[in-house]
């Protein structure tokens, strides 16, 4: 697979050890503040403050804890984390290294998801010569107070895995399966330490932001989401693949960028996000409009709404880790309807039966996936009423 | 109210079926390690940590469980009792969501009522079985909730076939997991409370089961047969291998002379069945319902209790002798002795820790003792052909069941035990004969094994058997009566259900040898001065911690005798008890065990006057002897936990 971006990156443009230089001679209050002050957001998807996450981890008295990297990138229609990998490797290493030395953590872990396999040996290669470079390891940079070091852990093929409890609890060797919380990772990870996990993305900016300081870093995007994001473009598009734009963005410029404006539906934010029909092509890509990991699925004129439906709720079906009753039988119901709309045996009531059970299994689910997997349907329901109800038995 | 979140720190499950330990630094909103918050509009104050659920027990709001089981850590996955918690975009699941700051909980909001109908709608979409050919019908959950939330349609569809074939290779459980709601519950049950760990969930989303090891059925795992998952599975998913029909069929057969042996424990929990409180003792109506049903004879398996007392003791007492007198190097690694009457532990003991076999007594369980006799000693007395006896016994128990199928349980020249049968089955057999148990008349246990002592009924009761051995050994050695040591002969220290327990004895003085046991020892002398040490575990997870201890040469290894049964609670919390099973209902069993103890008028073993009549007139040579050696005691297999 080969590694592809369109545009230049803010990335190359940045020395990939000038923020850990930086973060050396900085107290870890003022790495924190320095991130707080970007008011950069995890670009995993959820979106949390990745200021206040480190905050908390670092504000949490225990004698050890971890930085992981969530490298599980097995969102559909995103691959923006390969290319960061394959790329910029060090600047992600660099900005866990940074957080190791915010929280005092002394180990960081990547999480690499098991398809990523091909990327192991140059990952390590990287984080040999880091070594080597007196960039990890003991004394880092000279200071003999900071020390960090960087592992490796493969993942097996489960998308459920990228959800940080799950990740957690499949590093710790068991099923891949999501925690009850309270209590967060922050509170208690990994071994039931302190645990920051954070999307390769953020580790990337967040080494980019100290580099260049908050300032830098906020003056693009909007109030709320500021920054720059990687986006995953596929589907019906003239020029697919990784693209880099301002938080905030429309969708219509989005796609005016990537070639697909004759679309008939965006899906922004993978499997589990949202579909959007051309007439709210002006909607934004931020945190306070809708929220993504940056993956975005452009869908053609002539796509069947039906089938992308059908499509996304098959993955889940699959990827359920199976717990909880909601997400295991809910998806699987609301497939079979999908299904019953095509053949046109769904009847107006079942509808709204399948429409009701979806905000049960958005509400009522364990985990992220179980709460986000009903959106596509409920969207395309919502956003596609004349073409859908056509289908319905009537 | 037990705080859940207390006990499940240290149990194997994963961190995803536990919910959070709060530690007691100070949150805010917190007064002195206690929070307060507002259910339904009732204000409530609790202690940090207590979850919601907890919290609406206490308030008597009732919240619907199915993965959630006071006795296993909290998984939080079933979701049926999810909550609406104000300023939380998302319901809560109540049993996994501890209290840490003040907040505003509603318990039947439009959409928790949704929620709790279309999780039990999906359940039952996926649930093959009707209600009315189900062994659970009238104590099932999912049953009760579907009732409870009026479900009168299948809103998701209901399956017309079965996609799972049903798993009847084990003789004690029946695994049909068409029925399966994946609660996890045995899954939990198996690894955090008896630390076998032969169920586990495999595969994701929709083909997610609970499955063994590489999908083997049951008799092929290392399957202790505890039961344990049964008595904790809140729908039919898992049940006993029930023989009720041909225990029918034995009784309905003229030419067949059909006995029944009953365990303590039963007695003590067969009124939960016809709605009695738990721990109203049975013990002499059931009696009479039993041969109403049609048994020629009903026999108390505390003789055999006593009996065994009166075996196991001496093997004690021959090991102790040749140990400590005659310095045979060989028997005193076979210190301490563990007790063998629990056929769980020994199938747990021969499939984890195959190098301990030799510290097993030999001596049989009291049900094997009997089933021995039966057909020897008994069917010779009353001149009966043994061919024609059926002997069946009632246990509180599923592995007995295994047990009486070992194929050497064979001593008496036939099957020793025809039949186990579980309490619950036999409260059904005694529903399907119309007879209203708890308004029968008294009536005794027949003879010739007569009434047993209170020492017997307590082996129902973990500690129960160390109490028994201890009073015999006192007294034999002593020649002093146990009650100028222990006020009403009440040994506490081996008492109550903390999971494993150390005690102590020292003999100061020793009387003389008493004829029982002339033949084997000449004098107490050695024992003057000798300090007996002992323990007592119950559920195998405690089990394996006494093991443990012994292999790193802890206190346990400085033993000399140690109970081990497989179930939380010992026999009255067995896999065949009524169900459900909490720590409350296994305490009030308790209560009535110990209460026909004391009203017993002879509560030692070796002063039971049958016992005596049977070492006079049929094992002749005494305990542990030839005969004795013969019918009462037995072999074990080094079986291992690698399966082919
Ligand atoms: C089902 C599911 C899958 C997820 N997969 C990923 C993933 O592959 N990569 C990722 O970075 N975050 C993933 N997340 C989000 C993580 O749980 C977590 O929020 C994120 O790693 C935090 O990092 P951030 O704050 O830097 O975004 C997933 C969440 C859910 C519910
Ligand atoms: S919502 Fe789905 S993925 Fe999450 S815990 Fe429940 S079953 Fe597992
Ligand atoms: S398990 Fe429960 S719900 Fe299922 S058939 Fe039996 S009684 Fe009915
Ligand atoms: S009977 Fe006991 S050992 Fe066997 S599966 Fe059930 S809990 Fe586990
Ligand atoms: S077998 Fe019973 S206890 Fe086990 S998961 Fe299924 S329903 Fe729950
Ligand atoms: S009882 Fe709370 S989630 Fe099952």
């Amino acid at each position: 697979m080969k590694a592809m971006h369109q545009g230049d990156l803010t990335f190359s443009s940045i020395d990939p050890n000038a923020g850990l230089k930086r973060a050396i001679q900085m107290k870890r209050i003022d790495i924190i503040g320095e991130i707080s002050r970007s008011k950069m957001r995890g670009r995993g998807g959820a979106g949390f403050p990745t200021g206040t996450k480190w905050n908390l981890a670092a504000a949490a008295v225990a004698p050890k804890k971890y930085i992981v990297c969530n490298a599980d990138e097995g969102e559909p229609g995103t691959f923006k984390d390969r290319v960061i990998l394959q790329e910029f490797a060090d600047l992600v290493f660099a900005g866990m290294t940074i957080a190791g030395k915010a929280i005092n953590a002394l180990e960081g872990i990547v999480y690499l998801r098991a398809e990523y396999t091909y990327l192991l040996s140059h990952l390590e290669a990287v984080l040999d010569q880091r070594r080597k470079a007196g960039l990890l390891g003991s004394s880092i940079g000279g200071d003999e107070s900071f020390s960090f070091d960087i592992t490796i852990r493969m993942g097996s093929g489960a998308y459920i895995c990228g959800e940080e409890t799950a990740l957690i609890e499949s590093m710790e060797g068991f099923r891949g399966e999501p925690r009850n919380r309270p209590p967060y990772p922050v509170d208690t990870g990994f071994m039931k330490h302190p645990t920051v996990v954070n999307n390769v993305e953020t580790f990337a900016w967040a080494a980019c932001i100290i580099a260049r300081g908050a300032d830098w870093f906020n003056a693009v995007g909007t109030d709320k989401s500021t920054g720059y994001k990687l986006f995953s473009i596929s589907g019906d598009v003239q020029r697919p693949g990784v693209y880099e734009f301002p938080m905030g963005i429309m969708v219509s410029d989005l796609l005016k960028e990537v070639g697909g404006s004759d679309a008939k539906a965006v899906q922004i934010g993978g499997a589990s996000g949202h579909c959007v029909p051309a007439s709210e092509f002006s909607r934004t890509c931020a945190f306070e409009d809708m929220s993504t990991g940056g993956s975005v699925i452009v869908f053609g004129p002539l796509r069947d709404m039906l089938d992308i439906a059908e499509n996304f709720l098959e993955f889940f079906v699959e990827e359920s880790c199976g717990q909880c009753t909601p997400c295991r039988i809910g998806n699987v119901k609301l497939l079979e309807g999908v299904r019953m709309l095509k053949e046109g045996t769904c009847s107006m009531t079942y509808l709204k039966e399948l429409l009701s059970l979806g905000e049960t299994m958005q509400l009522a689910s364990k985990c992220g996936l179980g709460q986000s997997s009903p959106n596509a349907f409920l969207s395309i329901v919502r956003h596609f009423k004349p073409e859908i109800m056509g289908r319905v038995n009537l | 109210m037990t705080n859940s979140i207390d006990n499940c720190s240290s149990c194997r499950s994963p961190k995803s079926m536990k919910v959070h330990e709060v530690s007691t630094q100070t949150q805010t909103g917190q007064i002195g390690g206690q929070v307060s918050l507002v259910i339904d509009g009732k204000t409530i104050k609790v202690p940090l940590g207590t979850t919601i659920l907890e919290a609406c027990r206490t308030l008597n709001i009732r919240i619907p469980t199915l993965c959630y089981h006071e006795d296993l850590c909290v998984a939080g996955i079933c979701r049926i009792c999810v909550v609406e918690v104000e300023k939380m975009h998302t319901l809560q699941a109540a049993c996994s969501f501890p209290v840490t700051a003040p907040i505003v909980v509603h318990t039947h909001t439009r959409k928790v009522r949704h929620a709790r109908r279309h999780i039990l709608d999906l359940m039952l979409s996926d649930h093959y079985g009707e209600c009315y050919s189900c062994s659970r019908n009238g104590t099932c959950e999912l049953q009760t909730l579907a009732q409870e939330y009026g479900v009168d349609f299948y809103r998701f569809g209901h399956p017309s076939e079965s996609t799972h074939k049903v798993d009847r290779s084990s003789h004690s459980v029946v695994r049909d997991m068409d029925k399966c709601i994946l609660c996890r519950r045995c899954v939990r049950t198996c690894i955090d409370l008896q630390e076998v760990g032969v169920l586990e969930a495999i595969n994701r989303g929709d083909h997610t089961k609970i499955s063994t090891f590489m999908d083997k059925q049951l008799a092929d795992v290392v399957c202790i047969n505890c039961g344990q998952c049964i008595n904790r599975c809140p729908t039919a998913a898992l049940k006993a291998n029930d023989p009720t029909d041909d225990v029918w069929a034995a009784i309905d057969d003229p030419d067949k002379h059909v006995v029944i042996q009953t365990a303590p424990s039963p007695r003590a929990a067969i009124g939960e069945c016809f709605d009695l409180e738990p721990g109203t003792p049975m013990t002499w109506q059931m009696n009479t319902a039993l041969r109403e049903c049609g048994f020629d004879a009903v026999f108390d398996t505390n003789f055999t209790a006593d009996l065994t007392i009166i075996e196991e003791g001496t093997e004690l007492i021959l090991r102790l002798y040749k140990a400590l007198v005659q310095g045979d190097q060989k028997v005193a690694e076979s210190l301490p002795q563990f007790t063998s009457c629990s056929p769980g532990w020994v199938k747990y003991i021969e499939h984890f820790y195959p190098d301990y076999l030799h510290h097993v007594s030999s001596a049989k369980s009291p049900q094997q003792m009997f089933g021995a006799l039966i057909k020897t000693y008994y069917a010779k007395k009353r001149n009966i052909d043994p061919s024609k006896i059926v002997s069946v016994a009632l246990m509180p128990c599923s592995a007995k069941k295994f047990e009486c199928n070992r194929p050497e349980m064979v001593d008496s020249g036939y099957k020793d035990i025809d039949y186990g049968l579980t309490t619950r089955e036999l409260a059904k057999m005694i529903h399907e004969a119309g007879i209203d148990m708890p308004k029968m008349e008294k009536s005794d246990f027949d003879d010739p094994f007569g009434t047993a002592t209170g020492s017997g009924v307590i082996f129902g009761a973990s500690g129960g058997v160390m109490e028994s051995a201890l009073r015999c050994v006192v007294e034999l050695v002593t020649g002093e009566a146990v009650e100028n040591i222990f006020e009403n002969a009440r040994i506490e220290p081996v008492r109550g259900f903390e999971g494993t327990k150390l005690a102590e004895l020292t003999f100061d003085k020793v009387g003389p040898v008493p004829d029982l046991l002339k033949h084997l020892v000449p004098n107490w002398d050695w024992m003057k001065g000798v300090t007996l040490k002992v323990g007592v575990c119950h559920g195998t997870a405690n089990a394996k911690k006494v093991m443990d201890d012994i292999i790193a040469g802890g206190p346990f290894s400085k033993c000399h005798f140690i109970e081990f049964m497989a179930c939380p609670g010992g026999c009255l919390g067995g896999g065949g008890q009524p169900i459900p099973t909490s720590e409350a209902i296994r305490a009030a069993r308790a209560r009535a065990i110990y209460a026909e103890d004391e009203s017993s008028t002879v509560r030692k073993s070796h002063l039971n006057p049958a016992i005596l009549d049977v070492y006079h007139e049929f094992l002749t040579d005494g305990p542990c002897g030839k005969t004795a050696h013969k019918l009462l005691h037995t072999h074990y297999i080094r079986r291992g936990k690698y399966i082919m």
